[in-house]
């Protein structure tokens, strides 16, 4: 038998924030590709600690719904879920080239499948893509076009503003759309100004967040100018210094990020069958 | 037969070329391949509670099945119940007396009720329902009905005032809906969404196997922004612990003291299933309460559910009042 953990940050607070974890358990729930789907969280129950303890499966593929590799993913998790042994070298990685480390956990006898964050998985810029299409409801977007990777940027010394760089330099490279960047909220090149970075009329921001929260629902719409007030909302798309601004909301919400999870665990040995292809199923860019 | 049956007095060998049958009560009667037949079928509630605990339920040794045999009062193998009262248990004619009518057992604020299905393709076969204990004595028409365990989330989610529940366990869940005719499995996995990890704990439990961290373990191991809280002073963790963790607060029951061999003085409480270490809820009000504690002049910005906003107003009172001495 084998299980997968979906191990997620949560919140205390907001209600919404563990909304993405439970959609894409629940997707990968129905293709049957595992015995056992858990989601865990470091701020709801079940708690990280607990994550491995209802699970009967022996092997266990632990995929992070983080964006970067730091302090969360190389630390707190390990540490929560008493992975043996543990230590970031296991991974690898310069910052965003994590794959995955098997370890033994602490309070039980199984085998476990530590994998990187789905953030700096290569399908992870298809997701942002498959955000724009379908923001713009034009599977074929891009040409004259701008795409903005935002970011959180220097946080507790996390790689994540490599984590946006990455993905952004990707999709620059596929030469798509006209200009691409990564944008920051705590650093430059800031979100705020994202209209001088860009001569495309038409500019897409996808925020490279996991839940929409008070970053990507109240500070970036504000500090863009899509809104003076978060909670009069916007418009999609906003005018703004002459562009048109089409804000797609946290990229992990997006489904085909299910995808990026089943690509983790299959990366690191579990047997998903023909479940990528069910996840990736809706192609349209704009279907429900 | 490769094997020998021992369950819930039901004892089926091979032994010699015969058959040996045996239940509570009667002897062991030793049989051939054609008497068999006829020997089950007198045998019977025997015969059909050893099939569904065998090929229904299985998972010798899991907590599911640990929890699915106690759902319904039936003994359960190496149960040790450290320091608690033995659960009664019933036999099985007795069980499948009640088993008929629905026999129900509390977990929390949720009551389940184990019953034998009428036209089942075998006899002995159990559903599950699962409601609010104050839906008890309902009119089940006037409930919300629901077969998916993972409608159990979206119901945990909110009190009945619509406000957020992050700690699953608060006495606070909204009565008005039922799960009917639930599988064992998915009887568990409701179980769970409601309250994650109780079943499983109160199995370690059980077994006299629970591995509780106690408060400075766990206030030693955080990091980052909740590094302070082993500072916390530890009339100030006991006070937390009543603040919080009492049963009108948890309904886990605190299993977890300040330190092993160092138990604070707020009771436990009743609580069907063991907390085993201090919950995120509790480390974040610790965390408030250290950066309170160590300088009390500067101004911060709190993020608090309500009931957290509570608790902390309670204990700025505390200190005003200087009853924490
Ligand atoms: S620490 Fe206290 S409040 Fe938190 S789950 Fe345990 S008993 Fe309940």
């Amino acid at each position: 038998m084998q299980a997968l953990v979906v191990a997620s940050h949560g919140s205390h607070l907001n209600p919404d924030a563990s909304a993405p974890t439970y959609a894409h358990a629940d997707a990968i729930r129905e293709t049957g590709a595992f015995d056992e789907v858990q989601e865990a969280f470091w701020k709801e129950e079940p708690h990280f600690r607990e994550a491995f303890r209802s699970l009967e499966a022996e092997e266990v593929y632990v995929v992070p719904l983080f964006i970067s590799e730091g302090y969360f993913t190389e630390r707190v998790i390990p540490r929560e879920l008493r992975l043996e042994g543990w230590d970031p070298s296991l991974w690898d990685s310069e910052g965003t080239s994590a794959e995955s480390a098997t370890l033994e956990a602490g309070d039980v006898e199984k085998t476990v499948h530590y994998c990187g964050p789905v953030g700096t998985h290569d399908a992870m810029t298809d997701v942002i893509v498959r955000r724009a299409e379908r923001v713009t409801g034009d599977p074929q977007v891009g040409p004259g076009v701008g795409l903005a990777v935002v970011g959180h940027g220097t946080d507790r010394n996390d790689n994540s503003a490599k984590a946006v760089e990455y993905h952004a330099e990707r999709i620059r490279d596929r030469g798509r759309f006209e200009e691409v960047k990564a944008l920051f909220m705590d650093e430059s090149p800031e979100v705020d100004d994202v209209t001088a970075y860009f001569r495309s009329r038409d500019v897409v921001l996808v925020p490279l967040f996991i839940a929409d929260g008070f970053h990507t629902q109240e500070d970036i719409p504000e500090d863009v100018g899509l809104t003076d007030d978060h909670r009069r909302g916007w418009s999609v798309p906003a005018d703004v210094d002459g562009h048109r601004l089409w804000y797609a909301g946290a990229v992990g919400t997006e489904e085909l990020l299910a995808g990026v999870v089943l690509e983790r665990a299959a990366a690191a040995g579990a047997d998903v069958g023909d479940a990528l292809e069910t996840v990736r199923g809706d192609v349209t860019g704009t279907g429900g | 037969m490769e094997r020998k049956i021992d369950v819930d007095g039901l004892r089926l060998e091979h032994e010699d070329g015969a058959y040996v049958l045996e239940t509570p009560g009667d002897d062991p009667a030793r049989l051939d391949e054609a008497a068999l037949d006829d020997a089950l079928e007198a045998a019977e509630p025997y015969v059909s509670n050893w099939y569904y605990w065998e090929a229904t339920v299985g998972g010798e040794g899991t907590a599911r099945r640990a929890f699915l045999r106690w759902c319904e009062r039936a003994p359960i193998v190496d149960a040790q119940r450290a320091g608690r009262a033995a659960d009664a248990t019933r036999s099985v004619p007795d069980r499948y007396q009640r088993l008929r009518d629905g026999l129900e057992r509390g977990w929390g604020q949720l009551v389940v009720t184990t019953r034998l299905v009428d036209d089942a393709p075998f006899d002995g076969e159990r559903v599950y329902d699962l409601c609010h204990v104050d839906d008890v004595d309902a009119d089940a028409a006037a409930l919300e009905r629901y077969t998916d365990p993972r409608e159990a989330r979206k119901i945990a989610r909110a009190d009945e005032d619509g406000r957020y529940r992050p700690l699953k366990t608060a006495p606070t869940l909204r009565p008005g809906w039922t799960f009917t005719g639930l599988s064992g499995e998915q009887l568990v996995e409701t179980v769970d969404a409601f309250y994650p990890a109780t079943i499983a704990n109160w199995d370690r439990e059980r077994r006299g196997e629970l591995d509780v961290d106690h408060w400075l373990e766990t206030a030693t191991r955080q990091t980052g922004i909740y590094d302070v809280v082993d500072e916390l002073p530890r009339e100030a963790v006991d006070w937390m612990a009543e603040s919080c963790c009492v049963d009108s607060q948890c309904l886990r029951r605190r299993a977890w003291q300040y330190a092993d061999g160092d138990d604070l003085s707020t009771p436990s409480g009743d609580g069907q299933f063991p907390c085993r270490e201090p919950c995120s809820l509790v480390i974040a009000a610790a965390r408030e309460w250290t950066d309170l504690e160590s300088d009390p002049e500067r101004r911060y910005e709190l993020e608090l559910t309500e009931r957290e906003l509570a608790q902390l107003s309670a204990l700025i009172d505390a200190v005003a009042d200087d009853r924490l001495g």
